[in-house]
């Protein structure tokens, strides 16, 4: 489906390239800037998160590279083609906080419904669902149904969905802000071993400061009104996003750079709370 | 507290069916007072000498059942072919104008006044003019009554159901960039069955009562209004009760029937 | 904006209607479409099939070929005040009834357990098909110095009908508080009566208003359909079968009372829509359609 992607021309073509994109909401009474020029780059393979609070326009971001959304100016593209191109191509697989399983398909039902919308043959779908069940061990809940199973379940299984047709690229829209924080470490955990496993690249919008440096390579810090990318925190010193375990959480690099994050996006509450009008 | 509300309110305006949770109490009482009923009005029937035109005892009425039962029955299935051609056609147009009412917003808005017309007026009002336009010696104007009837619940209903997609699963279509087919296939009538269902419980009902009720503003005999109208004329209320018994039971059959049919479908439905 | 265009369409909607009716009026065949020997399209002769201008104008003219007889139009109006009169007076009845009901079976677990079931029951097999058999009652009963007359029948089919809806909307209204607001009147203290005021018969509005619309429109069946099988003249009901007798050569005549029956079902709607109107501050909290 997606090109092969070897660590040689890794940096070519990256994941996700944001080139001066602004998404301003028209309403009858006035504009909303939720996105001011934008610029943002995730390379293949590379975990990224984005945080910041309420209304400065992280989802809105994630929308425009699933081609949920179109930006009013700037271009996003997805392994160096457009947007639409790359949704129409299925180069992405995605995520979003609520489950959003369909109540009246089973478990291995919902996770192969993209295949099945593909055209992909009932022996190839039963055996990918049968594998990704596998990895997000619920294999004996395939044939439940999503009200049989608990929020977390829910969200796992909206993960295998996410990666059923194998995408180099997933897209989750705080897809653990609905969990308890037992269940959230939890997923955490789970989902670096699928990035590793994978080697897929991640855009990850979030609230918590914790989760985003324990999953990311880098973080992207944005303040509201109008939306704009604050800093970058790099989270290298905490070593691959792909090789994190629970130790990290306690490690000195992790504090430091939650400590970072929280400074960006505490530093700027002048600007943060200002209202935006129509320019 | 807001959540609370919006929970609350997402668990009313979910389709529902009438059935809560069964026990002892809930099973006897009803009948305890179903069988009171029926014995206070033998008693006082047969103690106070009532004549039978202002209501008849029980028994002369289960004597009439029993002695014409297969008048009865003919009755029934007169009237109840009536209600069962006029519901599934009044169905299939329903539905048909739904979906084409939530795909195009104009057809939409078109529909409001005339919607709106139909829901408050006594259909079977047309019953009469129905005759002269079809010809008083066929069923087709009692159909054409019980159709109409059902038109509105099931078109009704099945718009709510057509628009309770959530936007997550638009989204998610969106995202696996599938066609308009795919969705409505995969997502739109999977969330609309059971607001159809719903639909078509009402409109059984309606279906049956529309039937009969036609056939007192005209129209060929044989049905059980009209054999009801036609005992009473002859002042043999027993028997005219007995087609009511009758039309008491072909409403519950109709009724029994979808609520079966929708039970079926609507299991894991309720997340 | 949207308001005007939402009256617009609307509006080209009942034209688009009346277009369909007037074409095929024009162009469909004489004896209508026929399959599988049962006509599925009406027949188009002048004597069958009147075109929609032809209602409209009939309405204007004299009722019958008596000298001073009255226009249609003012005979329908007259007709139309007759039933909406006794639907309203019927409805009344089985709103009391309906609420008077609710409240006890809210009360009583065990009122509400051995009468709901009937209740649902009643709603769902046609009972109203005992109104030609209530025909006798008019000119045999009299309670007390009470004259029981054929529209005493009327009415109180038209009740009957129309207290099924209010009993069980309304009961499910006193039902819907929240468990943590009836918990918040207990820790207050108060009592059945002071939290039937203050917390059940508000939160019942949003479930009452859709139970009342739905029971102004079953009383208006129910007077209508009434009228007709206990023979009571006056009323749209009997018009509309006696316009259709005797418009054998004149269709357009028949169409005039339902016009009028379409008037009365609106009017009803219209009122209940007033009532839900005065009572908006309640409807905020979360009820079906």
């Amino acid at each position: 489906m997606s090109t092969s992607v070897t660590p040689a021309v890794r940096d070519a073509v990256s994941a996700i390239q944001v080139t001066g994109v602004d998404r301003v909401f028209t309403s009858r009474k006035d504009q909303v800037v939720a996105l001011d020029t934008v610029d943002l780059t995730v390379a293949a393979g590379e975990f990224v998160s984005l945080i910041g609070p309420s209304g400065c326009g992280k989802s809105t971001l994630l929308r425009l590279v699933a081609d949920l959304d179109t930006p009013t100016a700037g271009d996003v593209q997805v392994f160096g083609k457009p947007a639409r191109q790359a949704r129409l191509d299925q180069d992405y697989g995605i995520a979003f906080q609520q489950a959003g399983l369909l109540p009246w398909r089973t478990v291995a039902g919902n996770i192969e419904l993209p295949l099945k919308l593909h055209g992909v043959g009932s022996d190839e779908r039963r055996a990918r669902s049968a594998e990704l069940l596998e990895l997000v061990g619920l294999s004996e809940f395939a044939k439940s149904h999503p009200d049989q199973l608990s929020g977390g379940m829910q969200q796992r299984v909206a993960i295998a969905r996410a990666l059923a047709e194998r995408p180099k690229l997933l897209l989750m829209d705080e897809p653990f802000g609905a969990l308890d924080e037992i269940t959230r470490e939890r997923m955490q955990l789970e989902l670096v071993n699928i990035c590793a496993e994978t080697g897929a690249a991640v855009l990850f919008v979030t609230h918590s400061i914790p989760e985003a440096v324990f999953l990311s390579d880098r973080v992207v810090v944005m303040s509201p009104r109008p939306g704009r990318i604050v800093d970058i925190v790099d989270a290298g010193s905490l070593g691959r996003s792909q090789e994190r375990t629970d130790e990290d959480r306690d490690a000195e690099a992790f504090f430091h750079i939650v400590a970072r994050v929280r400074e960006h996006l505490h530093g700027v509450p002048a600007s943060g709370t200002r209202a935006m009008k129509a320019r | 507290m807001t959540d609370l509300l919006t929970r609350q309110a997402a668990r009313d305006t979910r389709a529902r069916l009438p059935i809560t949770h069964a026990g002892v109490t809930t099973m006897v009482a009803p009948i305890v007072f179903g069988v009171v009923v029926l014995g206070l009005w033998q008693v006082v029937v047969v103690a106070f000498d009532i004549e039978p035109y202002v209501i008849p005892a029980p028994s002369d009425i289960w004597r009439e059942v029993t002695a014409n039962q297969a008048n009865v029955l003919s009755a029934m299935g007169v009237t109840g072919r009536n209600a069962l051609i006029g519901l599934l056609a009044g169905a299939v147009v329903g539905v048909a104008a739904a979906v084409l009412s939530s795909a195009v917003r104009v057809v939409d808005q078109m529909a409001v006044p005339v919607v709106a017309a139909l829901s408050v007026v006594p259909i079977v009002a047309l019953a009469p003019v129905l005759y002269t336009l079809f010809g008083a010696a066929v069923n087709t104007s009692r159909i054409l009554v019980a159709a109409v009837s059902v038109l509105i619940p099931v078109y009704l209903n099945t718009l709510r159901g057509l628009r309770q997609v959530t936007a997550v699963h638009r989204d998610l279509m969106t995202a696996y960039a599938a066609g308009p087919l795919q969705v409505v296939r995969s997502v739109t009538l999977p969330t609309a069955t059971p607001y159809v269902f719903t639909g078509l419980r009402i409109a059984s009902s309606l279906a049956v009562i529309s039937a009969l009720i036609a056939e007192y503003f005209g129209g060929p005999i044989g049905g059980l209004g009209k054999s009801i109208t036609s005992a009473a004329a002859s002042s043999n209320y027993p028997l005219a009760y007995a087609y009511v018994v009758g039309a008491i039971v072909l409403g519950l059959a109709f009724y029994v029937v979808t609520l079966l049919v929708e039970l079926s479908f609507s299991r894991h439905r309720s997340s | 904006m949207t308001r005007l265009r939402g009256i617009g369409l609307g509006l080209v909607g009942v034209l688009a209607l009346a277009g369909v009716w007037d074409l095929y009026k024009s162009f469909g065949p004489a004896d209508g479409v026929t399959v599988a020997s049962t006509r599925v399209l009406p027949r188009t002769t002048d004597l069958a099939m009147p075109h929609t201008w032809q209602m409209l104008q009939r309405l204007t003219e004299p009722v019958t070929s008596a000298r001073d007889a009255p226009s249609a139009f003012s005979a329908v109006l007259d007709a139309s005040r007759f039933t909406l009169g006794i639907a309203t007076r019927g409805w009344l009845i089985g709103v009391v009834v309906g609420l008077l009901l609710a409240l006890l079976m809210s009360r009583f677990r065990l009122a509400e357990q051995s009468l709901l079931p009937w209740v649902v029951l009643s709603q769902t097999v046609p009972l109203i098909a005992i109104a030609p058999l209530v025909r006798r009652w008019g000119a045999a009963l009299s309670v007390g110095g009470f004259e029981w007359t054929s529209a005493t029948s009327v009415m109180v089919i038209a009740a009957y009908l129309a207290f099924f809806p209010v009993a069980v909307g309304a009961l499910r209204g006193l039902k819907s508080p929240a468990a943590t607001h009836l918990d918040l009147m207990s820790a207050y203290g108060v009592g059945w009566w002071r939290s039937l005021l203050t917390l059940r018969v508000p939160s019942s509005v949003p479930f009452l208003l859709p139970a009342l619309r739905l029971s102004a429109a079953s009383a208006v069946i129910g007077t209508v359909v009434a009228e007709v099988s206990i023979s009571l003249r006056g009323g749209i009901g009997r018009q509309v079968v006696e316009f259709a007798q005797s418009a054998g050569g004149d269709p357009s005549k028949a169409w005039a009372p339902i016009f009028g029956a379409v008037g009365v079902g609106l009017v009803a709607a219209g009122f209940v829509g007033l009532i839900g109107l005065a009572l908006k501050p309640f409807r905020l909290s979360g009820a079906p359609l």
